[in-house]
């Protein structure tokens, strides 16, 4: 009998915007894989990607593109390894030209970068759409659009890899069909397979989040304990024919694999886990297997699918004024007492002084803000911050705002001190579903 | 003391662990029994009703449990929960990520 074929091995080198390089960087120097994925997507990532589009047209791509791929590249052609990645935002065509501009820079001749394009949807999904499980239509929101993109399937990727891409840019890319599909590829796993898919999409769900799976986002001392969390690993995933997949990490890196950082990770943002749905599959969690196999190696099995979503979901940004917060802290005997009275102020003077009807939420960290509406409140806390926070298309109410909890220094109860104030642009995100049909991913590769 | 009086002063957090995620307005929970002989517990101690009932300022909409037996794990969902989510809410933790500790910080023994 012939050997079975080695498994193909896939990192994360990323699992949100703003996630480390160097991670990513030790994964592919000496992780030999055959691909890294650098997932860096969120709803409202791709909003604001898109204000720095209608800001800049030559932007609206991920902001730290330039200084991942610069390092990245030539490691990954050195190792043979291949990138996907949907820092290409709302504008995967300077993401692409850019790679390749970064490419030709560092004589990285004849590599080839491919964009995926298509997921812009604005041409052709009416406002008259009505928005996914709320009343309404997009035109019903009443906000200037700032962009819409449907999430492409690993059909969209599949093209790319077909095509030798060593770089595959898109924009919103599904987080697991930038997983599924190498798989696809490399085992020759068929489009109509849904149990395949689904054992990918498992693979693809793990991995999207990074260090979220080898121990971040874990770690409560005394409780649960992460070896090395500041030097924490990504995470490698060794994968089977069958779709079983190894999950690990470097044995260099700090973190950990344990069935616990694995089964926190296999619902996360999960609803029914017999019921996961991607553009790909409507996927199967609900019987997955995880058993650790070695120390930081945990083997999972049993992910299963159904037939995919007839449409596919769409994210519509809208801009939606803006956002302020501003803060002052007190401490030492009273300090929760002084802090709640500068609470009170705030709100009315904001009320009654100003007429400012706009959102406005105060909490008193430290006494009670996380928890606040769940009814959780400390006593006598000694080191307190008031945090107003306050969201209006009006900016002129938030500055009001910021003034105010500003003038508490003076103003207000003793001891305060620590003011700090900030503006923000606020975007609203909607989803609507649209026909996979109308939806068609273009493909172009580019040569450096 | 009864072993009830000796579970009433053990919060969830000695028997579980849990990780909470966002999509919109809807918050869900996963809650793992760290030892399988623990999950039976674990099961009667946190019912989507009392989870409601608990917090009820917080958890506007319905309750859904799905179990995970073979995993010993629980998966929450907890509808209307976010107090508009990241689009709207003024909570500094817009996307509820420190919610997985409001279930950690219960008591086993409700009362």
């Amino acid at each position: 009998m012939a050997a079975p074929a080695r498994p193909y091995r896939i990192g994360t080198g990323a699992g949100f915007s703003s996630d480390r390089l160097g991670p990513a960087l030790d994964l592919v120097r000496d992780g030999r894989l055959d691909c890294l994925v650098l997932e860096c997507l969120g709803e409202r990532t791709v909003a604001f990607a898109h204000r720095d589009k209608r800001a800049d047209p030559a932007k609206g791509y991920n902001a730290h593109l330039e200084k991942r791929l610069k390092q990245l590249l030539p490691l990954c052609r050195a190792k043979g390894t291949r990138i996907i990645t949907n820092m290409g935002a709302a504008n995967p065509r300077a993401a692409a030209l850019k790679t390749v501009e970064i490419a030709r820079a560092l004589g990285l001749t004849g590599l080839k970068v491919a964009c995926i394009e298509g997921d812009d949807v604005s041409a052709i999904v009416p406002m008259s759409t009505p928005l996914y499980d709320e009343p309404g239509t997009l035109a019903d929101v009443g906000l200037q659009l700032v962009g819409m993109n449907a999430y492409l399937g690993a059909d969209a990727v599949l093209p790319a890899l077909e095509a030798g891409a060593d770089v595959v840019i898109g924009g919103r890319l599904a987080d697991p069909s930038m997983f599924l599909a190498p798989l696809m590829h490399h085992f020759g796993w068929r489009a109509d397979d849904a149990a395949l898919a689904g054992a990918g999409t498992l693979v693809g769900h793990l991995m999207e989040c990074g260090m979220q799976v080898t121990g971040g986002y874990f770690a409560d001392p005394g409780v649960k304990e992460v070896d090395r969390l500041a030097d924490c690993g990504f995470p490698i995933a060794e994968v089977a024919a069958d779709g079983t997949a190894v999950i690990t990490k470097l044995e260099a890196a700090g973190g950990c694999v344990t069935p616990a950082t694995v089964k926190e990770q296999l619902l996360y943002e999960v609803h029914d886990p017999a019921r996961y749905l991607t553009p790909d599959v409507t996927a199967d969690f609900s019987r997955v297997r995880v058993e650790e196999i070695a120390r930081d190696r945990v083997r999972v099995s049993q992910a299963s699918g159904r037939e995919r979503p007839a449409s596919l979901k769409v994210t519509v940004g809208f801009d939606d004024g803006w956002h302020g917060e501003a803060g002052v802290s007190y401490a030492g005997p009273g300090a929760q007492g002084r802090g709640e009275l500068a609470a009170r102020i705030i709100e009315e003077r904001i009320r009654k002084a100003h007429a400012v009807a706009a959102d406005l939420r105060v909490d008193v960290i430290g006494a009670s803000s996380l928890f606040a509406t769940a009814g959780l409140k400390a006593q006598a806390a000694q080191d307190v911050r008031v945090h107003a926070a306050m969201r209006s298309r009006n900016r002129e109410d938030i500055e009001t705002l910021l003034w105010e909890v500003e003038s508490l220094l003076c103003c207000g109860p003793a001891g305060g001190g620590g003011y700090r104030g900030a503006i923000t642009p606020c975007v609203m995100t909607k989803s609507v579903l649209v026909p996979r049909e109308k939806v068609r991913p273009t493909l172009e590769v580019m040569i450096a | 003391m009864s072993e009830i009086g000796h579970n009433a002063r053990r919060l969830i957090r000695d028997i579980a662990h849990a990780r909470a995620g966002d999509k919109g307005n809807t918050s869900n929970i996963s809650v793992w029994a760290n030892d399988p002989a623990d999950f039976a517990l674990l099961k009667a101690a946190l019912t989507p009703e009392r989870i409601k009932r608990t917090f009820p300022a917080l958890i506007k909409g319905r309750v859904t449990r799905y179990e995970l037996e073979h995993l010993s794990g629980l998966n929450f969902v907890l509808e209307e929960a976010l107090e508009g989510g990241v689009n709207r809410s003024l909570n500094l933790d817009s996307h509820g990520k420190s919610f997985s500790y409001l279930i950690l910080g219960l008591p086993i023994e409700e009362h």
